[in-house]
């Protein structure tokens, strides 16, 4: 393979992870409060439909965005609704609007399936445009994917660095703690659940509209995309810049699948399409092995320098949750 | 800052918590709260710290009557808290944990606010790294961590919650050095606590709460046998006593070690005969409930060993003791003890076992009748265990128990039950005794402890009194050792049967 | 309990008729006729012997899966796995048959032998989602999601890899089996098979039993309500949740194996066709309770069916039926919570 294509094969590989990397964040953000929103799968598939809609009866791409932002807004307090002050299993409510909004897109979108609408068109930014390498990487995107470097950063940001930030920690990780210094911590999970809903709200139309243009129904592909950005959000440790690279590696591997094909003739497409979803498994493993009581055993059991090493390992991997994370706020 | 509390009252449905408590606390005042497990002190604290609101009566600040809302409206009027555990972020920085909750700028600006951490810590001579994470720090740093942040956000009275509970003496030592710098700058320390000697070396007035009333109040110099009478009620006496038959040994602990969240048992060694009753005395959190639990299985010794019937059981899954006729009920009843949702048949069918793969209904019913008539529990067959009262709950844990045993182990097997059902449960337990069985139970209340055992074992931050004979303990002597007071006779035993 | 009984009866007849109103206001978005769908659905899921025999060939496996996931969450636990497990189960079935077809055994013993080979699949890939849980800390819900994602790989895999077609590999899977080692069906153009229908029932059946009437089933209701006091009561807890997946396991093998034998005939990509997370529906709707769970299925299975005729029919996508079934579910947990919340439950003197 020609540099070139290389680049621009690697270019397209940020592209594509655009849309997981707002999903992974908005989900980040909501379980960064507390709340698990599940029906992320649901939701990508039904904002991609919805702002699909939307931009193609107006002509206008932007409100086809906007549009996405609200329906993931809306099935977030949906589930924030159910789980904050029904008090039921979020992941019951998740669960359930995953099938719910899938099958609600097939169905709403059945009538402009197919249909050409509009698309979002590339904007490569002047003069940084032909820098060489990184210009073909990072400088001929579409503005989504310019605005999803920049969420990377953004999120990372207010999570670790503003002071609204420190108190989303803090009613993920100890909400009686969060509460004894002035939070209204039920108020907030809320907001950051519609607001992580909202992010991830505009997933689906990046999909719709830009990488994978048009709706197609079932045979868009979607389907799945949703329980990866779930896992990925694990996988990041709820953290935006480990996150990304979560993001990204799952594009690359996505991408490897397409190009190492030729190469490979004995293994059929689908099996390298489905590929990485397998290791998503082994990450998650990996991230939670630590954890183990047997395994803290047998790392006992092991001679100094091969525990110390393993132990760094898997100290560097874990990714432990907000601790409140799935579980109610009662004032007492 | 001066705090007026007066005519407080707070009920939790029959419960009177505090009943028409009034104290005035000056300014510069080490205010001492005493009061054993249940008297109303931490509902008194939770209503001065704006966790709830009282149903009558009025706090006033400096003269002033305020109304306190909440935690955050208190620490604005100048009322912080310290929790027993204290309410920090474990998985975030000190720093972090320092200016969360303070209202200030978008951006914080954390090496301000670290230099100014840093200033006071040294004031105090605390050595914390506000780079640290907390969950790195010991209890007493915690603490430290969270004096410092109350203080710098302007607290004029500062409520500890038996803050010297799992700390090191080094550190108490500057617990109390810092809080006596506090008085003298005018800040009005409020001190819960169960420890005697603690109270009395630091505190400048102090009040005993018993029973949700505020029952007496004392200042220096302080004599220790006036607050344990204040504290416990008076010596009652107690005749007819059935004196102890000692059997054989069933469970033995041979200098056994334990390690828990914070404290730690060192080197026990006791045995317990068929027959006998050991009772578990201590504030809650000195030991005993650990102690209880390594006694059935449920935790597991760092050292030593545990025999039962003379048969070396350390390390075994709990299952294994109760193959071995240890069974252990718990104080919370419906939430560890009894499974809701299930009817009272359904239990006596868990409990008595597998007789086969289909479950025999009619001798279930006939069982369950027959069981709850024994015991006289107030309700049917098919009623759920969440549908009983409390005493009728404890019954049915009693109920529950298969014959025979060895060993029984029971946390708080009367709390929360009224004096018939007391008498109940202890009857049934005691006929238990006669049979060869061994038990072993925690209580808070002395008078039952020294009522019904035949040994009692005391419990104070981890330290283990040797056992010592029901008969010769008095209710103040039991008291003053529960309070940490009077174990110098004990220097030099380990602690032995 | 016996006081909130008409209260819990009217909100569940609120949200039938809400999720009603709500799946009537979806289509008329769309401008589709709301009583021709329903129509259409209806004539669809009961017009002929035929739709019947299909919705029945359809309520099979979700039934089976329904049984299966009850005993998981009775003892607490989200089997997400599922629809994986019913995959291994074909892909079992289909490895068996595949071995055996030319043994020259006897073709009722093969057919059997497969079957079983099906539950075993199941269980052993359940087994793997609790074991991981267990053993690795790994949440159920995406160990369960992982699994399903691996064993859709290892599904295609094999139809386009190892087992593919001879010439050219095909979307419609592997080549079918010889008719002699198909599960017989009611006639000939049918793909019900009676043998399939007792087994289904039967399933639910057991369940119900095992719940209500033996120690086991006690014990997993003990477990999944309070497992503190179960194992204090004696009950060793984590081995009963190993049981329950395994149990499932097997019922969701069944599906698959019944699936191959008696639906299609061979392997094909989509073998689980979501029947597990349809079967994860009905068993919310039936508050995990087995006494509902066939005639709630039936209808699942009836609207699943009846929407097949929509596209056809009005140019409707059919997945209507998913957007009726999904609101009746959401609008039960929340009728749930509101009861719960605003009426109270019966609380402890």
């Amino acid at each position: 393979m020609s540099p070139d294509l290389l680049l621009v094969g690697l270019a397209g590989v940020l592209t594509a992870a655009s849309p997981v990397l707002f999903g992974v964040i908005g989900e980040t953000i909501s379980e960064r409060a507390g709340v698990i929103n599940l029906s992320m799968n649901g939701t990508i598939l039904l904002t991609a439909m919805g702002g699909f809609a939307i931009a193609l009866a107006t002509g206008n791409v932007a409100l086809g965005f906007l549009g996405g932002m609200l329906i993931g807004g809306l099935v977030a307090l949906v589930v924030a609704f159910a789980s904050i002050t029904l008090r039921q299993s979020q992941v019951a409510v998740g669960f359930v609007l995953a099938l719910l909004c899938r099958d609600l897109s097939y169905f709403l979108g059945n009538p402009i399936m197919g249909s050409a609408g509009p698309r979002l068109g590339i904007l490569p930014i002047p003069f940084l445009r032909d820098v060489p390498v990184l210009g073909v990487l990072f400088f001929r995107q579409d503005v989504m994917t310019y605005i999803s470097f920049l969420l990377i950063a953004l999120a990372w940001l207010f999570i670790f660095r503003t002071r609204p930030g420190l108190m989303l920690r803090g009613i993920g990780e100890r909400p009686a703690a969060a509460y004894v210094r002035g939070a209204d911590v039920n108020r907030l999970r809320y907001l950051y659940t519609v607001v992580g809903g909202a992010i991830a709200g505009l997933a689906g139309p990046i999909y719709s509209l830009s990488v994978k243009a048009g709706w197609k129904g079932t045979i868009t592909g979607l389907d799945g995309i949703g329980w990866i950005v779930l896992a990925i959000t694990i996988f990041g440790g709820w953290n935006p810049f480990r996150a990304a690279f979560g993001a990204y590696l799952f594009s690359l591997l996505q991408w490897l699948g397409i190009v190492l094909q030729p190469a490979l003739p004995g293994v059929p497409s689908q099996v390298l399409q489905v590929a990485p979803f397998p290791l998503m498994i082994l990450t998650l493993l990996l991230v939670n092995i630590g954890n183990a009581e047997w395994v803290e055993r047998t790392l006992a059991r092991l001679p100094g320098p091969a525990r110390r090493a393993i132990a760094r390992t898997l100290r560097a991997l874990n990714a432990t949750p907000p601790s409140a994370m799935g579980t109610p706020f009662e004032k007492e | 800052m001066r705090v007026d509390l007066r005519d407080i009252y707070k009920t939790f449905g029959q419960v009177h918590a505090n009943a028409g408590i009034s104290l005035v606390i000056p300014s510069s005042t080490i205010q001492g709260i005493l009061g054993e497990n249940g008297a109303g002190k931490s509902t008194l604290m939770k209503i001065l710290s704006g966790f709830i609101l009282p149903d009558n009566g009025e706090i006033a600040l400096d003269g002033t009557a305020v109304v306190i809302h909440s935690p955050a409206d208190a620490i604005r009027r100048g009322i912080g808290m310290l929790h027993q555990d204290p309410l920090d972020f474990p998985p975030m920085k000190l720093v972090d944990n320092f200016i969360l909750g303070r209202e200030g700028s978008l951006f914080p600006d954390r090496r301000g606010a670290a230099r100014e951490f840093r200033e006071l810590a040294s004031q105090f001579g605390f050595a914390l790294d506000p780079d640290a994470y907390v969950d790195t720090l010991t209890v007493g740093e915690r603490q430290q961590l969270e004096i410092l942040r109350l203080l710098w956000l302007g607290a004029r009275v500062l409520i500890l919650d038996e803050p010297t509970t799992g700390i090191s003496q080094p550190q108490k030592e500057k617990l109390f050095a810092t809080l006596k710098t506090l008085a003298s700058r005018g800040v009005t320390i409020i001190f819960v606590s169960h420890k005697l000697e603690d109270v009395e070396y630091l505190c400048s007035q102090v009040a005993v709460l018993r029973q949700g009333k505020l029952v007496g109040t004392a200042s220096p110099p302080y004599e220790t046998r006036s607050f344990v009478q204040m504290m416990f009620g008076r010596e009652v006496s107690f005749g007819g006593r059935r004196s102890g038959v000692a059997g054989r040994p069933i469970l033995s602990l041979e200098r056994v070690c334990l390690e828990g969240v914070r404290l730690q048992i060192q080197d026990v060694t006791l045995d317990v005969h068929a027959g006998e009753v050991i009772g578990l005395a201590g504030m809650e959190g000195s030991g005993q409930a650990m102690f209880l639990s390594a006694c059935g299985g449920l935790a597991r010794p760092v050292a030593g060993k545990i025999g039962l019937d003379s048969r070396n059981v350390t390390g075994q899954s709990h299952h294994s003791f109760k193959r071995q006729g240890v069974v252990y009920l718990p104080a919370a009843r419906l939430e560890r003890g009894l499974v809701p949702g299930l009817t009272l048949t359904e239990h006596f069918v868990l409990s008595e076992g597998a007789g086969g793969f289909f479950i025999d209904r009619r001798a279930a019913a006939g069982l369950a009748a027959e069981r709850i008539q024994t015991f006289n529990i107030k309700g049917t067959p098919t009623s759920t265990v969440e549908s009983l009262s409390g005493g009728n709950q404890q019954r049915m844990l009693l109920a529950l128990l298969r014959t025979p045993l060895s060993l029984i182990l029971l946390e708080h097997p009367t709390r929360g039950l009224d004096i018939e059902s007391t008498m109940y449960v202890w009857a049934k337990l005691k006929e238990r005794c006669a049979q060869g069985t061994a038990i072993v139970f925690i209580s808070a209340d002395l008078d039952e402890i020294l009522q019904y055992s035949d040994r009692v074992v005391v419990f104070f931050t981890g330290r283990v009194s040797p056992s010592l004979a029901a008969e010769s303990l008095s209710v103040a002597e039991l008291g003053e050792l529960i309070g940490g007071k009077g174990w110098e006779r004990f220097a030099g035993e380990a602690a032995r049967a | 309990m016996r006081k909130a009984r008409p209260l819990s009866a009217l909100l569940q007849l609120a949200a039938v008729v809400v999720a009603l109103a709500l799946t009537t206001a979806v289509l008329v978005v769309t401008k589709a006729p709301p009583f021709q769908a329903y129509k259409n659905i209806v004539l669809g899921a009961v017009g002929s012997w035929d739709e019947i025999s299909n919705v029945l060939v359809s309520w099979v496996p979700l039934l089976l899966v329904t049984a299966g996931l009850i005993l998981t969450f009775t003892v607490g636990l989200w089997n997400i796995g599922i629809e994986g497990q019913i995959i291994l189960g074909a892909i079992f079935t289909t490895w068996a048959l595949r071995l055996l077809q030319s043994s020259g055994m006897h073709p009722a013993f093969i057919i059997t032998a497969s079957i079983l080979a099906g539950m075993v699949g199941g269980a052993l890939w359940a087994v793997l989602a609790g074991a991981l849980k267990a053993f690795g800390g790994v949440n159920e819900i995406f160990g369960g999601l992982g699994l399903n994602f691996v064993a859709t790989a290892l599904n295609l895999w094999l139809i386009f890899g190892p087992w593919k077609r001879p010439g050219v590999a095909s979307m419609s899977g592997t080549m079918p089996f010889p008719r002699a080692l198909w599960l017989p069906t009611l006639t000939a153009q049918s793909r019900l098979s009676p043998s399939a229908l007792i087994i289904a029932i039967v399933a639910i059946l057991v369940v119900y039993f095992l719940i209500r009437g033996t120690y086991f089933g006690l014990r997993l209701k003990a477990v999944g309500r309070n497992a503190n006091a179960a194992y204090l009561l004696g009950v060793p807890t984590w081995q009963y949740m190993m049981a329950s997946f395994a149990l499932c396991g097997v019922f969701a093998g069944l599906a698959g194996a019944i699936q191959v034998t008696s639906v299609y005939n061979r392997l094909i990509p989509a073998i689980s066709s979501g029947y597990g997370y349809m079967g994860l529906m009905v068993a919310m709707i039936v508050n995990y309770q087995a006494a509902l769970a066939a005639p709630v299925a039936l209808f699942f299975a009836a609207l699943n069916v009846g929407s097949i005729q929509l596209p056809i029919v009005l140019k409707l996508d059919s997945s209507l039926a998913g957007v009726l079934q999904g609101s009746l579910v959401l609008l039960v947990i929340l009728g749930q919570g509101v009861r719960q919340r605003f009426f109270g439950k019966e609380r402890p003197s």
